[in-house]
């Protein structure tokens, strides 16, 4: 077994072509000293690899952290900043996506341009023309969580020589090339609904909607319990600990995602696969590393074989990331390989080298795809936008509750744009952004859309376009969000529910919604009334319940000032069912789905 | 009966083993057997109230200092400590001392929706000079916190001082019975109520609702869960909370008082420079005061009755020993 092999629990197969006996374990010292010796002629690797496979996994670790490590500060955390400084983040903190070329590629059919920091991508895809999948092995996040799980996780089915069957190529490897085409069409048409299955957004989406917060909500349940001890110095310690974990991993406050039991349930499902086949992800579904596979054709760097060495002890396989038969006696799949170089590393004869400009007498560059197969997907891609439109939903039944940021596009040109990948909604410091489920459709799922009930829209906020990596929301400033100047960004309008708000209904003085609403003049304004009101007791001698005199403020919102932020709503005490809500109608990005007539004449400002 | 090929002692085994669980699920449903007919657990019938007052007001002193016409918050805030005795006699050598100043809003200091950052700033530093061990500032915002602690300018403000700025955090807050007439059983804000001396800091302004609010009003930023629903009895909630903390000392900051709009303001035309800063031992007294700033008088704001009833503070400002410097 290799010197460098990461697990010393997968016997090495000596005998060619005999299974690996994992019945008979000997001790860990034994294991460990015979990991030295190196079955066949026992060739150690060149220096060259055995140091990159090691900067390989430090990179992996190294890109793994920068990941976690921007995800945790996809947050606003104050800082001392005077008070008339504009809050940004102050790092990229959507770099992935940024260099994400399959994201760059989606929007690029959608919208025919490539949307600012997006440009990065090219980077990525340079890298990938000059060594290959290098992305999938070395610096892909989601990748390196599926490298992990592979290793620690395979179940005894996955272990010697089943772990050498599941590495080989299978034909369901084709799969990630006809969703990468299925995507693209669907992209071509107008919808960027691809992002759903891009790696780096559900790494996104699943670790920051469904991971961090469902830890921060056993953290706090830790706390509570501490609590109860009533000992002292361990509740002061486990305060700050509580502090200390909300200054760098989550927030303050708890937060919460509508409906992210999907997402976190797949992320767990996707995770788990990898106990029957390794890294199943990378392999059989990444449209991303499908993009990169088509691109590696190109790489001027790759591997060469020397069959006739080859002993068939099959070491590489044990170790091999992509399932791109590096074994002697078949042809490398170029367009599979992670260039791990595993398997290099584990070869114990001369057979497999990379190197740059290898011959390609035995390898195969091109992905194995059968051409109908791949238009009959690209063509079901394409039909997905004309199904899921004549399903109700944008064009004809628009949904009240589709609220989208402020700065977002208008709806068409937002399903172009958006990736689902939850920057926004991470980001969002009021936790007002949530991924849909069905209220825009299957064509609108897991895009974001603002729920006031849970968290309204900041006033002076404009975190979700700083964030957004496709533009779906613009990079828009305060003083266009606030209207400085101009007339203000809208995203909907507020509503009174007469029978249920208490100075209207209930003659309880209330008008909290008009405290919280935060323009200036206030779109809430109240009526001043006394109302009566009847005791709810009978009266002294037993007749009908006195009646009183209360004043009230009765609040009405005027639609020509309301952005739709949606703080009346979120304050408002009547708790199931708020007396104020706020609908899409009247957001400024659309030209339909408006109220007041002045508001559709756009020759005034 | 042949036991077929069961061993005596398999089968001794085998009824021990469900015995043993039977036996365990019996115990277990016993000791938790809820028979319907208790009631909840025990509540603790203790009002809790949160006392920081001095013991002893010394005669020669004034109880309630109004500082007039500088236009420097922090030399305003020194005049009216100095007048009331200074601050060495609130402070005692080693206190651990919360400052609470109004953080509700994401707004910036020219609004006037929040204290103002350098009168926030001078009254950590004067705490420090009087020995305090440590100066805590904190609040629970109505807005998201980090903006409104950053954009108030009072994190930077009072941190620059030495103090230390907590926000607002979910495991903060405690449920608590603090047995007031409407408010009973509520999650406080712990950081707030674990001190030795507790200053208040409130902004002065006009409220919508209830007319006009500053060191009563201010003890709502001890409240977690859903305070929204105090409005519906305002006065008699402003009333409960100031009962349920009586602060060591109120600076009442009048340098900027917001006229229309508020609680939340946002138009800086809203807002006028007063240049006033109130110190009091006596926070009925500061409100009934204050609220001449904006042309009211304390018999139109019923919770200033309500603290007077209740034997808070007085609403008559004017039988208290005044001194305007
Ligand atoms: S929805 Fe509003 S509060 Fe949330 S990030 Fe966007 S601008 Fe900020
Ligand atoms: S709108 Fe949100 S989910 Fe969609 S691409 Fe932009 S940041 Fe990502
Ligand atoms: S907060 Fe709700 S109940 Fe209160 S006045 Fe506004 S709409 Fe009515």
């Amino acid at each position: 077994m290799a010197s460098t092999t990461p697990d010393p629990t997968i016997a090495s197969p000596r005998a060619p072509k005999a299974p690996p006996k994992t019945s008979q374990k000997p001790g860990l010292l034994a294991r460990l000293f015979r990991a030295k010796a190196r079955s066949g002629s026992g060739l150690p690797a060149r220096k060259m690899i055995q140091v990159l496979v090691w900067a390989r996994r430090l990179i992996q670790g190294g890109t793994f952290a920068l990941f976690s490590w921007l995800l945790f500060h996809t947050a606003f955390r104050g800082s001392f900043a005077s008070a008339d400084t504009r809050v940004r983040l102050p790092l990229p903190v959507e770099g992935f996506l940024l260099a994400d070329p399959f994201v760059a590629a989606m929007t690029l059919l959608s919208t025919h341009t490539v949307y600012r920091g997006l440009l990065w991508s090219v980077g990525l895809l340079a890298l990938t023309l000059v060594v290959g999948r290098v992305f999938c092995g070395w610096i892909c996040p989601f990748g390196t969580l599926h490298h992990l799980f592979g290793w620690i996780f395979p179940s005894r089915y996955g272990k010697g020589n089943k772990r050498v069957e599941s590495n080989k190529t299978y034909a369901r490897q084709r799969v990630k090339y006809y969703l990468l085409y299925f995507f693209l069409a669907a992209a071509v048409t107008g919808s960027a609904i691809g992002g759903i299955f891009d790696p780096i957004c559900i790494a996104v989406r699943a670790i920051g909607l469904a991971v961090i917060p469902a830890a921060q909500y056993v953290a706090t349940a830790i706390n509570a319990l501490v609590g109860l001890t009533g000992v002292r110095s361990l509740q002061v310690a486990s305060d700050s600990g509580q502090d200390f974990l909300a200054g760098t991993v989550w927030q303050e406050k708890q937060f919460y995602f509508h409906q992210t039991w999907l997402v976190g349930s797949l992320f767990i499902a996707i995770l788990f696969m990898n106990r029957f086949i390794p890294r199943f992800w990378c392999r059989v579904l990444c449209p991303l590393g499908a993009f990169l596979g088509l691109f590696a054709r190109f790489a001027l760097f790759g591997m060469e074989k020397d069959h006739s060495k080859c002993t068939d002890c099959n070491l590489c396989l044990v170790h091999c990331q992509g399932a791109d038969s590096p074994q002697g006696g078949v042809k490398w799949r170029q367009d599979e390989c992670h260039m791990c170089m595993n398997c290099e590393n584990a070869c114990p004869e001369d057979v497999i080298k990379f190197r740059f400009l290898p011959n390609r007498k035995s390898a195969i560059t091109t992905p194995d795809t059968g051409r109908r197969t791949a238009i009959a997907t690209a063509a079901a891609g394409a039909a997905l936008l004309p199904v899921t439109r004549v399903a109700d939903v944008i064009d004809a039944n628009y949904d009240h509750r589709v609220i989208r940021p402020p700065g977002s596009v208008p709806e068409k040109e937002f399903l172009e744009r958006c990736i689902r990948c939850a920057e926004c909604m991470k980001v969002c410091p009021n936790n007002a952004l949530h991924p849909a489920f069905f209220e825009s459709g299957i064509e609108g799922m897991w895009t974001p859309i603002l729920i006031p009930r849970i968290g309204y829209c900041e006033h002076s906020c404009v975190l979700c376009g700083q964030v957004c990596p496709t533009g779906a929301i613009q990079k828009i400033t305060e003083e266009q969000k606030l209207g400085v100047g101009q007339k203000a960004i809208s995203i909907g309008t507020a509503f009174y529910d007469l029978g249920r708000c208490l100075p209207w209904s209930m003659a309880t003085p209330c008008i909290v919604c008009e405290e919280f609403c935060p323009t200036s003049p206030k779109a809430i304004w109240v009526e001043e009334a006394d109302v009566p009101r009847r005791l709810p007791m009978a009266s002294a001698d037993g007749g009908d319940p006195k009646m009183e005199t209360v004043h009230v403020q009765r609040p009405h919102v005027d639609p020509s000032l309301c952005i739709g932020c949606g703080a009346c709503e979120k304050v408002c005490p009547v708790q199931d069912k708020p007396a104020v809500y706020v609908t899409s109608v009247g957001e400024s990005r659309s030209k339909t789905n408006v109220i007041l007539l002045e508001n559709t004449d756009y020759n005034k400002s | 009966m042949p036991l077929r090929d069961l061993t005596r002692r398999e089968l001794i085994q085998r009824l021990g083993a469900a015995g043993l669980v039977l036996g365990s699920a019996g115990a277990v449903a016993r000791a938790r057997w809820d028979h319907g007919a208790g009631a909840g657990p025990a509540a603790i019938d203790r009002a809790i109230t949160r006392d920081f007052r001095l013991s002893s007001a010394p005669g020669d002193l004034p109880e309630l200092v109004v500082a007039k016409n500088d236009t420097d918050p922090a030399a305003l805030v020194r005049k009216a400590v100095e007048a009331l005795g200074g601050m060495k006699r609130f402070i005692s050598n080693q206190d651990i001392v919360v400052v609470k100043p109004n953080i509700g809003w994401d707004r910036t200091p020219i609004h006037a929706a929040n204290t103002n950052p350098r009168v926030v700033a001078e009254v950590v530093r004067l705490c420090y000079d009087a020995g305090a061990k440590h100066v805590v500032v904190t609040d629970a915002s109505c807005n998201e916190p980090n903006r409104c602690f950053q954009r108030s300018g009072i994190w930077k403000a009072a941190y620059d001082m030495g103090a230390e700025v907590i926000l607002p955090a979910t495991h903060r807050f405690r449920t608590m019975r603090l047995k007031g007439e409407v408010l009973d059983e509520w999650l406080v804000y712990t950081p707030l109520v674990n001190a030795d001396k507790v200053i208040n800091v409130p902004i002065a302004k006009h409220h919508n609702l209830a007319k006009y609010t500053a060191a009563m009003k201010n003890w709502y930023g001890s409240l977690g869960g859903r305070r929204n629903r105090l409005h519906q009895n305002i006065d008699v909630s402003i009333a409960d909370l100031a009962q349920f903390i009586q602060p060591t000392l109120t600076i009442v900051d009048a340098t900027r008082v917001l006229m229309r709009n508020g609680p939340q303001g946002g138009n800086v035309a809203d807002a006028k420079d007063m240049h006033t800063v109130i110190a009091t031992t006596d926070q009925v007294a500061a409100d009934a005061y204050g609220c001449q700033l904006i042309g009211r008088t304390a018999d139109e704001i019923p919770y200033l009755k309500m603290g007077h009833e209740r034997g808070i503070g007085t609403m008559h400002w004017q039988t208290l020993r005044f001194k305007e410097v």
